[in-house]
């Protein structure tokens, strides 16, 4: 089986009878996204899709019931993909406060045994980047991350444990992001910061969109 | 107006859940059994998506603190109306005073307690679920505990009782067997398994962990193994998602899934069996059994003609 990374073409794959899932090929990156937030914006209106969710790089389709024609549908988003359109975002910048490792990153060790690179290390090219939001999920008001140097990633965990808290700093693969509540998790903890991502009071529920950014400051490293 | 007097936290008020919230990172949530979900709701004559009360743990208690109209489905243990036994899947007439209890059942795991119009609990994001990750909707955002009082929507509307229909298990699943068979659609990296492990996956008995809940049931078999470690890019994903955590132990996402992951997707169970993976309870063994893509299809238009006919059949019993 390839991977995303060397494929040049989409790879289209079902989620059961009324879901699919819409993957890009190449590099993960913002280029690809802006391609996935144009995509989403159009076949959200076809009148077969219920909801258009884009993730890393990656679109899911869920539909009002189970489509009759799969190979059209296929055919449709491929087209669509070709046409190659492109939707920039622009938003605000968010500064987040960051304590690294001790009590509030349990598996720093586990990214620096993974990686080889020091907990200074880790830490420094984990706040340098500014991180663009790709897209939310996981949780409510979750923000996917791209920009993550690739030296630090560490793979998804074992076992996926069972709760981890709000305000969690984790990597996972390639990504990163900022526990939104306390929930189970597959990610390595690296530390702890605190926002109000979401409120189901609030129009819309969302501090953050896709656009937006995220920057970290390192607070403390503790060992 | 209901009180609880006896239950554990794991009871919640749920409908058929959230749409149009995923890009919120707000998963749908809803009824693990919309199944019973919507045929309690066309007995008591309520929109077929009204909330209920959904009850996972027994025995389950409540008093009636008015004379109330209710139903009880997915469920075929014993149901007492102070002392009187009451038939499964039945709307009966409670006095002010009178109290319910629900005790377990042999064979599935969720009982739903219905009311005139529904549970009148707010709508929030467009739905009555509670979300218990996010601690909203449902009553107060979290589980039900004793001493909470229940409105119904609609508590003084005059309906027939002591009426009821037939288990729609005779109709689509035979609870009481040992390995329950579920029908699923291979998803996104199954081929990226070993010969073997994707024998086995089909082959073996699949047991449901105790470490299993609304966010997932974890499996327990011999494990599938990767022919290499996959890193996924967080996607969507669907309550019915099978994933693959690296120890290959697979993970079925249920009702309060996540709405993306990364995890690997060997397959997903078809919309049809949902209701019937949420009615088998941990310790149970499970069997995968594949099918493609019209099956899946005419599995839920059957389902969804199924519901219409009992909506008629109910409609005409209630005119007689």
């Amino acid at each position: 089986m390839m991977s995303i990374e060397s494929l040049t073409h989409p790879v289209i794959s079902q989620l059961g009878s009324r879901a699919m899932l819409f993957e890009a090929p190449g590099a993960l990156g913002l280029a690809n996204q802006q391609r996935i937030w144009a995509l989403s914006a159009q076949v959200v209106n076809w009148p077969l899709v219920a909801e258009a969710v884009p993730g890393m790089n990656n679109l899911m389709l869920t539909f009002h019931q189970p489509p009759q024609e799969l190979e059209a549908l296929y055919e449709a988003l491929h087209r669509e993909w070709q046409r190659g359109e492109a939707q920039t975002l622009q938003g605000r910048v968010i500064e987040l406060p960051v304590y690294y490792g001790g009590e509030y990153g349990p598996h720093m060790t586990d990214v620096a045994d993974h990686t080889g690179l020091s907990v200074a290390e880790i830490v420094r090219r984990h706040a340098e980047p500014l991180y663009p939001i790709y897209a939310l999920g996981s949780h409510p008001g979750y923000c996917y991350l791209g920009g993550m140097d690739p030296s630090i990633a560490t793979p998804r965990r074992q076992t996926p444990v069972m709760s981890i808290p709000g305000g969690a700093v984790s990597i996972g693969g390639v990504q990163t992001g900022v526990s939104a509540s306390a929930g189970p998790s597959g990610w390595n903890t690296i530390g702890h910061t605190e926002y109000v991502f979401f409120d189901a009071k609030a129009s819309p529920p969302v501090m953050l969109r896709p656009g937006d950014s995220l920057q970290f400051r390192v607070e403390k490293v503790l060992s | 107006m209901i009180e609880i007097e006896k239950t554990t936290a794991l009871t919640s008020v749920q409908d058929l859940g959230r749409s149009g919230c995923l890009n919120y990172g707000v998963g749908r949530a809803g009824a693990m059994d919309p199944l019973a979900l919507q045929l309690g709701n066309l007995l008591l004559g309520n929109a077929p998506g009204a909330a209920a009360v959904e009850i996972p743990l027994f025995p389950f208690r409540v008093r009636f603190l008015e004379d109330c109209a209710f139903a009880v489905s997915g469920n075929d243990g014993d149901i007492l109306l102070d002392d009187e036994v009451l038939p499964p899947w039945w709307v009966a007439q409670a006095r002010a005073g009178q109290t319910l209890t629900v005790n377990a059942s042999r064979y599935s795991a969720r009982a739903y307690l219905h009311l005139p119009g529904g549970v009148d609990v707010p709508e929030v994001l467009g739905s009555r679920s509670t979300q218990l990750r996010g601690a909203f909707g449902g009553f107060e955002g979290r589980g039900l505990q004793k001493g909470d009082r229940l409105r119904a929507a609609e508590p003084a509307r005059a309906m027939k009782t002591d009426v009821g229909i037939a288990s729609p298990w005779l109709r689509f699943a035979d609870l009481s067997s040992q390995v329950q068979p579920v029908r699923v659609l291979p998803a996104g990296e199954h081929l990226a398994y070993t010969a073997d492990s994707r024998a086995r996956f089909w082959q073996q008995d699949w047991k449901i962990t105790p470490q299993s809940n609304r966010y997932g049931y974890r499996l327990e078999g011999e494990p599938l193994v990767a022919r290499q470690t996959m890193e996924m890019r967080s996607h969507g994903i669907v309550p019915g998602v099978i994933q693959v955590p690296h120890n290959g132990q697979p993970i079925i996402q249920m009702s309060d899934a996540q709405p993306s992951g990364g995890y690997p997707k060997f397959a997903t169970v078809i919309e049809a069996d949902l209701w019937l993976l949420g009615q088998i309870p941990p310790g149970r063994r499970i069997r995968f059994i594949e099918c493609n893509f019209e099956q899946a299809r005419e599995a839920w238009l059957a389902q969804q003609a199924y519901l219409q006919q009992v909506d008629k059949q109910i409609k005409q019993l209630r005119q007689a």
